[in-house]
């Protein structure tokens, strides 16, 4: 796992009792869970998310111990991480601790009902979403309050913002939120790609009461519906700029567009079709952040990842920077209503020069 | 690490490098010679192929991107070569060096499944990124429309 602060990579847990957790007691584990303490006493960094875990249920917990521990043994030592000097020292993760750790179990909310406060304990406890959807302050810690969910920067990628913050032109409707994370695809909104790709595969094993509870739990994060109207003419505008930007063309960019991208990614006055993305509505088009849109275009997205066993081929190896940062911009030109993103042709050079699994 | 995938019905295991692009291991690994390459960069369709039965430029897919997936080529549009798509394009006599030919109809057949009646504007849309040197356009969107009309018995004439 990249960081602002170094690399870190994650320790073996299986049983194996050298180099994994075989040698832990549940109370050892538990502790790491909850307060994030190692078997030995030193202070894990908090790219394990313990200050999540710490809401998980004591018999959660000891189900997890439990499934791990019935799980092969792998004999793997850990790598050493890589952490900017002196922010490898452990001792000192107990300064962060005091700052920004709260220890204690999940407490449901008397405002709302058992469903929601079941949503809520999977999103915060045991997914921990906004691990990644939250920005974090100079310390690494997430941001509070009216920041929560609000999006961020991760592995190379931004996660959108799942509160009312977020500007697909279509919001994110109970429907959508279901068939995006438990199904691989929202015909609005788009299919799940980099490290969201696994975290919607996990989501997939939760039982149908729990997949509700969560799907509950993320759009009441937005505070309300969208007004069916709203959601009619956004798909009418999208139609009518798909439709009005192909055949004979006189703008050099919609016509590279329409070479490259429109045999899939058109959608003309027959209705948004799921298979064939509509990019006036997807969310990438419309980030403040470029990263994904650009991404995409120059890594492809692979078959097991989002709808699956469908292809979008990587650009990058054909492109050159300045062709990428073409079509990104006639894209938010003529698919957003959202202003430029700023130095583009730079900013495909740099994700370029990221690769595509690295971020 | 192999890459497994089934192609034509058929499952297949490749060894080649993940970055390997699809069209590389069709044609050379397993002989089905009927995709061709074009440009390479994923402009011209030629290498057009069915990945999870959506049309796919394989000169651009790294194979790591088809590990599980379910690929069909030309070849196994039809077991005879009758496929509607197929059948209208023999009937108009669309070819004219053939070179562009698969990938024009492995991407009108995608064209028909999501557009059962194309307008002229649909069928710009969605072929104009397959394209012929010969010029055969005129005669590949009136066989797009003979085979919507032999699938659906009626044409969009919009």
């Amino acid at each position: 796992m990249k960081s602002p602060f170094g690399t870190l990579y994650s320790t073996n847990i299986t049983p194996d009792r050298e180099t994994g957790i075989g040698a832990w007691s549940k109370d050892a584990f538990r502790r790491a869970m909850h307060e994030g303490v190692a078997r030995d006493g030193s202070h894990l960094f908090p790219g394990f998310p313990y200050d999540h875990f710490t809401k998980i249920s004591d018999d959660d917990v000891d189900a997890i111990y439990a499934f791990l521990m019935t799980q092969p043994a792998v004999h793997a030592p850990a790598h050493p991480n890589e952490l900017m000097f002196p922010l490898g020292i452990r001792a000192l993760q107990a300064g962060w601790k005091l700052l920004f750790f709260r220890s204690g179990r999940f407490e449901p909310s008397t405002d709302h009902d058992a469903q929601w406060n079941r949503g809520a304990y999977i999103a915060e406890a045991l997914s921990h979403c906004s691990a990644c959807h939250t920005p974090r302050n100079p310390l690494g810690a997430e941001w509070g309050g009216a920041s929560r969910y609000t999006g961020a920067s991760v592995d190379g990628w931004f996660a959108p913002a799942i509160t009312a913050a977020n500007p697909s032109p279509i919001p994110w409707t109970p429907d959508e939120l279901r068939a995006y994370l438990f199904q691989g695809l929202s015909r609005f909104h788009g299919t799940p790609s980099g490290p969201m790709s696994p975290a919607a595969h996990g989501l997939t094993a939760l039982s149908i009461s729990d997949q509700d509870a969560l799907v509950t739990y993320i759009a009441s994060l937005r505070g309300g519906n969208a007004p069916p109207q709203a959601v009619a003419d956004a798909i009418t505008r999208a139609l009518d700029v798909s439709a009005a930007n192909t055949g004979r063309q006189i703008d050099p960019d919609a016509r590279f567009y329409v070479e490259a991208c429109a045999s899939c990614h058109y959608n003309g006055r027959a209705g948004i079709n799921p298979s064939r993305p509509d990019l006036a509505l997807n969310s990438a088009v419309h980030l403040a952040d470029s990263a994904n849109l650009i991404r995409v275009i120059l890594f492809g997205i692979d078959a097991p990842e989002g709808a699956g066993g469908v292809v979008m081929p990587a650009f990058g190896p054909g492109f050159s920077d300045a062709e990428v940062a073409r079509i990104a911009a006639y894209l938010r030109r003529t698919r957003t209503n959202e202003p430029p993103w700023p130095n583009l042709e730079k900013t495909v050079g740099k994700i370029r020069a990221q690769g595509k699994g690295e971020g | 690490m192999p890459t497994n995938f089934r192609i034509n019905g058929r499952f297949v295991s490749v060894g080649e490098d993940t970055d390997t692009p699809l069209l590389w291991v069709i044609r050379d690994e397993l002989g089905l010679k009927g995709t061709k390459f074009g440009c390479g960069i994923g402009m011209c369709g030629a290498c057009t192929v069915h990945v999870g039965g959506r049309p796919t430029r394989s000169c651009i897919t790294p194979i790591s991107a088809v590990d599980g997936a379910e690929i069909t080529t030309i070849e196994g549009l039809h077991p005879e070569g009758d496929h509607p798509v197929q059948q209208a394009w023999r009937d108009l006599q669309v070819p004219q060096c053939g070179y562009c030919q698969s990938g024009q109809i492995m991407q009108a057949v995608t064209l028909l499944k999501d557009f059962p009646t194309p307008t002229d504007a649909d069928i710009d849309a969605v072929m104009a990124g397959n394209l012929c040197r010969c010029m055969t356009y005129p005669r590949i969107r009136a066989a797009i429309k003979a085979a919507a009309a032999r699938s659906v018995g009626q044409v969009n004439h919009e």
